[in-house]
């Protein structure tokens, strides 16, 4: 087995495992697994709505994905996809409401303010990293609970007292009656192209600039990067940004697609935890993390039909998502016991 | 209300918010002493504040008034077995400290919720009767201005939490284990070659914080919300996570910032209706938002500077140097 | 013959790599027994095998004639073996006590009695005369008063076998003495020795009798008096070691660095650097030798711009780049070896091929506009790859798979390819064997004979000795003086580094003379 093999096997089984724990628990609260499973493929797969619904999960997790992945190449974790995703999501809601545009405008204009506000968002932890070295684990998650209480504030602010904010105008919508149509009127909007478009991006930046090659350097190795002549705290702050604008770009994904407003929000969307998921399950590359998005999104998706079609609490994907990355983040051991397999195979 | 009924009010709410935090964020203390970075604590808590419900709920008829302290004991044993999940990933496999962390988080909420849809088939659960009881001490309360502010109507469960923080401050600054504890997370491998056993002293550690967060959680929800739903927690892990780092990895201190930012929460909640002009008028985002600014800015060295254990984070590999 | 130690046959694998392969060690009662061999020759992983760390898969140990299991620390411990870390093994924000108690506190009532222990570490530092603190906290003591609360630990918990692991690495001249006397002390009082070292005189001044490992296999055992230096060096290297490096006289020309009243703070605003002046001409190799903390490291920051200057000045081509960032000065001409290969010199997740282009790659043709051509870079690595002689799988391999002499090879060619008029070379050689050093060195003297400036910066006296055509003497940031090495010896460097100023050092020869005349 090469060192490739290895390294695609085990995100494969720590799905499969994750699946099997999930199984497990299914049967030890006295549900039908199998059942369960099955309910969840046809809520993924089993009409072409389900496709076109499930297809539009899948956006703000590629992008969610992306922020993560992209910040974890250039060095540092971004926990904070959450808060960033919020306030781009009111971002871009706020400027496709308020003002009135042709459409070639209008909606490249709120995806940038989405785009723009995550970055700020991201901004702080970056600015924080490279001047004072505070780390970006602590300062993300505090700057998501700010976001959340912040943008719940301005909801209330905009709406005038309301939980809700105003409906975007249609000159801002991501919505396309073509997929809609296509997909037996599903909620399905142009938000996974912009998904796929910036995975390329993330990869054009990595792979082909000068920008990518300091970035890159900098995550490994900071002293290294130093005495080459590279400029560590912009890139710390750059990557940052960069991160904080693909989960705003999540965040419009929702504002500008899915739901075309915003409430008042309770708790987090998840989206930006699952994201890590999403990035680590895809080795963090822009390839691996559309199709973590792809799985991530599915399962998220597909679990709305368990409680109908088997009567098992959608929550069981829940478990099975946070025990995926239980076991990616374990890949460690993963690793050893493929590697002793691999042994014992050689010496028979 | 009147400036003292204001302060007979906000501090013992103060302090009852700060009792889960003070519990959850002394687990913190003893996991990241150790060297292990837990930020998990939120899904202990949440599973802490499901079975305190769900066994109060249960086993009211059973044990009367003891009930909602029973629960606490179980609470804090089922957050202490979910929390060897992370030392296994942490010490033994080698991983991520803070991706286990964020599946500890996901896993607790989802098993926590799964679970109440099982059970109740709906999204939270019955409210309990036996919430944990105000107390009023004897003598103490009888004592003016500061009696009725801290000795009247106060949580049992305040006055442990506080007991706790001394206790742990006593482990660890003058107890071998503490000694070893801190040696741990400062330098694993000068602690091995003293014939420690680190993995064992780490595995104790976060088993630790799986107990007292455990507890954190239980107490939460007998005491604030009275059932467990998806919202019940909602980021007290976090804080409690904010309240050890501000209060620099210290137990004394993390129980200084879990005092504050209950004071920053009850705040938010009773602004409005305290009759002080200035505070009406600031809205209560700030009070939400605040225990979290704070710790950036404590963070970022504005206020003071803090350290965290040396090897907080990384794995100990031996014959590594 | 009575032996406290034996280790037999011992074997211990990696893998599939074999860090020990049947090595022999036996220790007589009080004798200071060395262990020599060269970096990654596997002196350590003996050394952890016998102290419980490791367990090796063949071989046994036996103390005092019993056949022992050494599982871990604490078995050796009980055994009375102790073990003195070139790492000290020290927790910083602890207390001297409590790192000495660390693993066995005394007990009152549960909880640490500090006070009694302190007592004892008093105690014992007065008996071996190790005058320590038993109160003050590790952060705020010397390197040397930190190795002898190492010492300590192991007197504490009553070790009667005491492993020094390369202990005079990072000591003052002066300290080197004191331990010296402290291992003698140590003897006298009925203990025994193992010194782990690849400083061949360290051990003819010390040792009683030499064991000899190469490449992880035992070369044998020689009685130290009846040994000397170049013997040892041939066991230890397997082949005719010679100590000079071949060169010819140097032809100096015009200054090309220059530097006046350089003054330079440490990250903890101390002044390392203290009004420090030196030049390098074209075609000459300067040594800077001293010993490790006297602002060495600060003045290769200052001058390659990886850290600030207070003040003075800095020119390189008479160009003033006080100050600039490491960019502009490299481009001013010039190229650095860092001392640290892995911090400073290469990114260790990078490619073989990333790493060759890492100062160049936003120049043309490695980019353009922005954009990457990583055919040029692919190109220009496997130009370093051949000349420089970097074993490699390829230009993909990561960097951290290579080996030390290789990936500083490629850090060499990176940096020599450029053609840069000043080459500052940081401990070279560090942490290298033997082939490897004598590849580094003919390089750096392939570059003066090619009419550059090159700055050699060591801790080593031999290289410095050795490879320079000046060496310039630095103690605590200044330049004490700079002499000719055909006209200088170890002794006369030995005190320079130590501070004392020509005059001092005649001053001392004097003295030592009427001492004698006593």
């Amino acid at each position: 087995m090469s060192n490739r093999v290895i390294n695609i096997l085990v995100p494969a089984i720590s799905i499969i495992l994750g699946l099997l724990v999930g199984a497990a628990v299914m049967l030890f609260s006295g549900y039908d697994p199998v059942a369960g499973y099955i309910a969840l493929w046809n809520g993924i797969f089993g009409d072409s709505y389900a496709i076109g619904e499930t297809i539009r999960q899948i956006s703000p997790y590629i992008l969610a994905g992306l922020a993560v992945a992209f910040a974890f190449r250039t060095g540092l974790f971004n926990i904070g996809v959450e808060g960033q995703l919020m306030v781009g999501w009111f971002a871009a809601v706020y400027v496709g409401s308020t003002f009135e545009l042709p459409m070639y405008i209008h909606l490249p204009f709120s995806l940038l303010a989405a785009a723009v506000a995550g970055a700020l968002w991201g901004l702080v932890p970056g600015i924080l990293k490279a001047a004072l070295r505070v780390h970006e684990v602590i300062v993300t998650i505090m700057m998501n609970y700010i976001a959340l209480h912040v943008v719940n504030a301005l909801i209330k602010t905009v709406s005038g007292g309301s939980y809700k904010t105003d409906r975007i105008q249609p000159t801002a919508s991501l919505r396309s009656d073509f997929l809609s149509n296509l997909t037996d009127y599903s909620t399905l909007h142009y938000g996974i192209f912009v998904a796929l478009i910036m995975a390329v991006v993330m990869w054009f930046i990595l792979e082909k600039t000068k920008t990518g090659f300091e970035l890159k350097s900098v995550g490994f190795n900071e002293n290294a990067s130093q005495y080459a002549g590279m400029n560590v705290n912009k890139n710390i702050i750059l990557s940052m940004v960069i991160s904080g604008a693909f989960a705003g770009l999540g965040g419009a994904m929702e504002g500008l697609g899915t739901f075309g407003s915003m409430t008042n929000q309770a708790g987090f969307t998840g989206i930006g935890f699952d994201g890590i998921a999403v990035a680590l399950l895809g080795a963090n590359s822009p390839l691996g993390v559309i199709f973590g998005a792809s799985l991530f999104g599915s399962l998220k998706y597909g679990a709305n039909n368990m409680p109908n079609a088997a009567n098992i609490p959608l929550e069981i994907v829940s478990i099975v998502i946070a025990l995926i990355i239980f076991f990616v983040a374990c890949g460690y051991i993963i690793r050893v016991g493929l590697q002793r397999l691999n042994k014992k195979k050689e010496a028979k | 209300m009147s400036f003292l009924e204001v302060l007979y009010f906000m501090v013992p709410t103060s302090i009852a918010y700060a009792a889960p935090l003070i519990l959850t964020a002394i687990g913190g203390v003893f996991s990241e002493r150790s060297g292990v970075v837990n930020i998990g604590l939120e899904g202990l808590m949440v599973m802490g504040a499901f079975i305190g419900i769900v066994f109060n709920l249960a086993y009211a008829d059973v044990f009367g008034g003891w009930t909602p302290w029973i629960a606490l004991l179980v609470a804090m044993l089922v957050s202490a077995i979910f929390s060897i999940m992370h030392a296994v990933a942490s010490v033994s496999f080698r991983a991520d400290q803070v991706v286990s962390g964020v599946a500890i988080n996901m896993l607790g909420i989802a098993i926590a919720l799964f679970s109440v849809k099982m059970i109740f088939g709906k999204g939270q659960t019955d409210f309990i009767q036996h919430k944990i009881p105000r107390v009023n001490i004897p003598i103490l309360q009888d004592i003016p201005f500061i009696g009725p502010m801290l000795f009247k109507s106060v949580y049992g469960t305040s006055v442990m939490a506080i007991l706790i923080a001394v206790i742990a401050w006593f482990v660890i600054y003058k107890t071998p284990f503490g000694l070893r504890l801190r040696s741990v997370g400062e330098h694993p491998m000068a602690a091995d070659t003293m014939g420690i056993n680190v993995a064992k002293i780490r595995y104790t550690a976060v088993i630790l914080s799986g107990g007292l967060a455990g507890i954190g959680g239980a107490i939460y929800s007998q005491t604030m919300t009275g059932d467990f739903g998806h919202a019940t927690i909602n980021g007290q892990g976090f804080m409690a996570l904010a309240a050890m780092i501000f209060g620099k990895w210290h137990p004394i201190g993390a129980m200084g910032a879990a005092l504050f930012f209950g004071f920053a929460q009850a705040l938010a909640i009773s602004a409005g209706s305290i009759d002080i002009d200035f505070i009406q008028k600031i809205p209560s985002v700030y009070f939400h938002i605040l225990p979290y600014v704070l710790t950036i800015l404590a963070l970022a060295g504005f206020i003071g500077k803090a350290n965290a254990p040396k090897a907080s984070g990384v794995p100990y590999i031996k014959g590594s140097r | 013959m009575e032996y406290v130690i034996e280790m037999l046959n011992i074997t211990k694998q990696f893998g599939n790599f074999r860090a020990n392969d049947n090595i022999t060690l036996q220790l007589k009662k009080g004798e200071i027994h060395a262990l020599l061999g060269e970096n990654g020759a596997g002196k350590s992983t003996l050394m952890n095998v016998l102290f419980g760390l490791y367990q090796p898969e063949e071989g046994e140990i036996r103390v005092n004639g019993k056949k022992v299991n050494v599982t871990s620390p604490n078995v050796a411990n009980d055994l009375g073996i102790g073990m003195v870390h070139q790492h000290f093994m020290l927790v910083e924000n602890l207390t001297v006590t409590e790192n000495i108690i660390l693993g066995s506190e005394p007990k009152k009532m549960g909880v640490v009695n500090s006070k009694d222990a302190a007592k004892k570490v008093a105690e014992l530092s007065k008996l071996y005369g190790l005058n320590v603190d038993p109160y003050a906290k590790i952060e705020d003591i010397s390197v040397g008063m930190q190795q002898r609360v190492e010492i300590l630990k192991s007197l504490y918990r009553g070790a009667n076998i005491l492993i020094f692991d390369e202990p005079t690495a990072s000591l003052t001249p002066q300290e080197i003495q004191e331990l010296i006397g402290i291992m003698k002390k140590l003897i006298t009082e009925g203990k025994s020795i193992i010194l782990i070292t690849h400083k061949l005189q360290e051990i003819m001044d010390v040792s009683d009798r030499v064991t000899v490992i190469r490449k992880g296999q035992g070369i044998g055992t020689v009685v130290t008096s009846e040994t000397n230096p170049e013997e040892l060096a041939t066991l230890m290297v397997g082949r005719q070691v010679t100590f000079k490096t071949e060169k010819g006289p140097s032809h100096p020309q015009e200054e090309v660095l220059k530097i006046e009243n350089l003054v330079v703070l440490d990250y903890r605003g101390i002044e390392k650097v203290r009004g420090l002046n030196l030049s390098v001409r074209k075609g000459e190799i300067v040594g800077l030798a001293g010993i490790d903390g006297n602002g060495q490291s600060e003045l290769i920051e200052a001058i390659t711009g990886l850290r600030k200057v207070k003040s003075g000045k800095i020119t390189i081509n008479s160009k003033d780049v006080t100050g600039l960032k490491p960019r502009k000065i490299t481009e001013a001409g010039m190229g650095h070896i860092p001392q640290d290969r892995h911090k400073h010199g290469l990114v260790l997740d990078f490619s073989v091929g990333y790493n060759a282009a890492l100062q160049e790659y936003y120049q043309l043709p490695y980019s353009k506009n922005g954009i990457m051509n990583y055919d040029a870079i692919t190109e220009k690595a496997n130009q370093i790859i051949e000349e420089f002689d970097v074993r490699t799988q390829g230009e993909h391999e990561l960097a951290r798979a290579l080996s030390g002499g290789n990936q500083q090879k490629l850090i060499i060619g990176r940096e020599v390819s450029r053609d840069p008029d000043l080459l500052i070379a940081a401990l070279p050689t560090r942490g290298l064997d033997v082939g490897a050093i004598e590849f580094i060195h003919k390089r750096l003297i392939e570059q003066r004979d090619k009419g550059k400036a090159v700055f050699l910066i060591s801790f080593e006296l031999d290289e410095v000795m050795n490879v320079s055509d000046r060496i310039a003497v630095i103690h605590d940031g200044q330049i004490v003086d700079t002499v000719i090495p055909s006209e200088t010896n170890e002794q006369e460097l030995g005190l320079l580094m130590a501070g004392h100023s020509k005059e001092e050092k005649e001053q001392h020869a004097m003295k030592e003379g009427a001492d004698r005349d006593v």
